[in-house]
């Protein structure tokens, strides 16, 4: 599925886009296979949405190929339109309409009956709002709706940037659930994020990209595998002296502060084993690296959404 | 396309017809000019002099039918020899028996000289008649149509043609500089919808509106009320209409091409159609400005619309009368839209 090649949904080669001096995308290249869900992650700024809009034929890039679907997206070409579907960043709603009017005049666009909106709108969990205002919704509502829009004329691949920003984690769940749906759907989807933990649970395979750049491009988790980090084990302060938990099998560094005692160990097993037969397992916490450990060691400076 | 098309239109005439402070600008807000100015200027240049009369006979009563003149009873002489003293009235017929004595205010020669006049006439007239004689010379009147035309004939088209202009101007605008902050042309463009559906769907509804407007508006002015009467060429108007809701739709594009924000395309459309609104005719006749004021006026294609619907809405001219107009106001449009399309940009960055 990670190889490049005809099959694939997506294949971008070695894209640029500057803005005067500023490298808004400086040499991306990456694949995605029909039916993945593709995950471009880095902080604000790291030219997630550029390359978007290049892939989605928005801009012309200054220099590299991009083929959608076979076809290349710039200039626009309206034979390829109907076959994707974008979310934009603003929600690109039409001024007092409700949900389901917005949904029928964008299904109105591609051609598609308003039988076809009715069942998007119940996709996304909006069936009971359909006749509420678009301003009258919640953020998270507004922002399935805007997903409900860009899905409506049954695409084959969805682009979605930042669907989950500025939500609260409620409402981002829901989202979540409504992500699954869709690739369910067999759909491909390639979505931006800076919430590393959401892309980590969602993605096939992410991008990690900071200054225009692709810093690393696999499965969340053998990005995470690829660290080699040591696994911690977080106890309560108090509930082990720190020369006692070094001298545990497997311990390979304590570190204590206000709250916690942190063992860092490369085999937890013999460890963990070892404070159960101590009986010290009450509040214990294992954590093993996430993709913000990867983005750490990738640029050396703490990850910042 | 045509479901595009149709979908496009459907969306913009509901997102107008649920912004009530839009639907008070375009419909309430002229009327209410209609309203007050049509009311102000209802009886102006019609008003009867009135007249002071004390006693009884044919004279008073002659003048009181000759329907020119109000006539005020007074008990007494001192007490209309006062009112006309204090300026309240021109003068004070005095009738006791067969003489008839006028006492009239020397401030304001040209009314002392009409009150003169029509009481003199009416004695005369009676003394002809009293002497059973026929007249020496006879007398006739005959009305000529004047020219200048009663208030509302010409505030009907002026603030018409404003009320038209501001909503379209207003409308285009906005739209498209809301469309293109939120994103909604992004996501048009990333439709296969081509430009001109967009266009043309955006013109139509202004142009519908427009529609309601005029028709609401004469409706209004119709009424016994206000009392406009149509020209047997009133429907010759309606061509003019439709070029000048087309010049101010470009302006719209123009207005909306070149700002970023709702409020600079706000203050930008008041910059162009307030002083327009002013200067060509909206709330007064253009003749009665200074004329290298009227000339320069000729230059604005709100005086266009209005002299062109003024002509055929009141003054019932001929079809040669439409050239003027439609040429200016379609030329204006194409030059406008030329370059509110060289400006246009999908995206503000």
């Amino acid at each position: 599925m990670t190889e490049t090649g005809a099959g694939d949904a997506i294949v971008v080669g070695d894209i640029r886009k500057s803005y005067g001096d500023l490298h808004a995308v400086d040499g991306v290249s990456f694949a995605v296979g029909h039916g993945e869900f593709f995950g471009i992650l880095g902080p604000n700024g790291a030219g997630k949405t550029t390359t978007l809009e290049i892939i989605e034929g928005l801009r012309e890039p200054d220099s590299g190929s991009v083929r959608l679907l076979g076809h290349n997206p710039f200039p626009r070409d309206t034979a390829l339109l109907p076959r994707i579907g974008v979310q934009l960043q603003a929600s690109a709603f039409f001024d007092k309409l409700t949900a389901r009017e917005q949904l029928e005049t964008f299904a109105a666009l591609y051609g598609v009956g308003a039988e076809r909106a009715r069942e998007t709108l119940e996709l996304v969990g909006l069936a009971d709002k359909a006749d509420t205002r678009e301003d009258k919704l919640s953020g998270g509502q507004r922002q399935r709706l805007s997903i409900a829009c860009a899905l409506v004329h049954d695409p084959d691949i969805v682009f979605l940037d930042e669907p989950t920003a500025a939500l609260d984690p409620q409402a981002r769940r829901n989202l979540w659930d409504v992500l699954r749906a869709i690739r369910a759907r067999g759909k491909t989807i390639v979505y931006t994020t800076h919430y590393l933990d959401e892309a980590e649970i969602l993605c096939d395979r992410v991008a990690i990209m900071d200054q225009g750049r692709i810093l690393a491009m696999d499965t969340p988790a053998a990005l995470v595998r690829g660290l080699d980090a040591p696994t911690r084990i977080i106890l309560e302060r108090g509930s082990l002296p720190a020369e006692a938990a070094a001298a545990l099998p497997g311990a390979d560094e304590v570190t204590e502060d206000e709250q916690s005692l942190t063992i860092s160990s490369r085999t937890p097993a013999p460890l963990l084993a070892a404070l159960a037969e101590r009986g010290t397992l009450d509040g214990l916490q294992v954590r093993t690296a996430t993709l913000e450990d990867v983005f750490l060691q990738l640029t050396g400076r703490e990850y910042r959404a | 396309m045509k479901g595009a098309f149709k979908s496009l239109s459907a969306a913009m005439v509901k997102g107008f017809l649920r912004d009530k402070a839009t639907l008070f600008f375009s419909f309430v807000f002229p009327l209410m000019f209609l309203v007050i100015f049509g009311l102000l200027f209802r009886d102006a240049g019609a008003e009867k002099i009135k007249i002071g009369a004390v006693g009884d006979g044919p004279v008073i009563a002659a003048l009181e039918q000759t329907g020119a003149v109000e006539v005020q009873r007074f008990g007494s002489v001192d007490e209309g020899v006062a009112k006309v003293r204090d300026g309240d009235l021109p003068g004070l017929v005095e009738a006791t028996g067969d003489k008839v004595l006028l006492r009239f205010a020397a401030s304001d020669q040209a009314q002392a000289g009409t009150v003169r006049g029509l009481v003199a006439g009416v004695t005369q007239q009676l003394n002809v008649t009293a002497s059973g004689q026929p007249p020496k010379y006879e007398f006739d009147a005959e009305q000529v149509e004047d020219a200048s035309l009663k208030p509302i004939q010409f505030l009907t088209p002026g603030i018409l043609s404003w009320g038209i202009a501001i909503t379209a101007v207003f409308g285009a605008s906005l739209t498209l500089v809301n469309w293109r902050r939120k994103q909604v042309l992004r996501r048009l463009r990333l439709a296969p919808v081509s430009p001109t559906t967009i266009l043309t769907s955006r013109i139509l509804v202004t142009i519908g509106v427009a529609l309601t407007q005029a028709l609401i508006f004469v409706g209004v002015a119709l009424l016994p009320v206000f009392g406009l009467t149509l020209s047997g060429t009133w429907w010759l108007a309606i061509p003019v209409f439709l070029c000048g809701v087309l010049a101010f739709f470009t302006i719209g594009m123009l207005v909306g091409a070149l700002c970023k924000t709702e409020e600079a395309a706000t203050g930008a459309a008041n910059i162009v159609v307030l002083p327009m609104s002013f200067l060509s005719g909206t709330f007064f006749p253009i003749d009665l400005a200074p004329p290298w004021l009227q000339a320069a006026s000729k230059a604005l294609p709100l005086r266009h619309m209005n002299d062109g619907i003024t002509d055929f809405l009141v003054r019932g001219k001929g079809p040669e009368a439409l050239l003027v107009p439609c040429g200016v106001l379609i030329a204006f449009t194409l030059v406008v839209g030329f370059v509110a399309a060289k400006v246009f940009t999908w995206e503000d960055n």
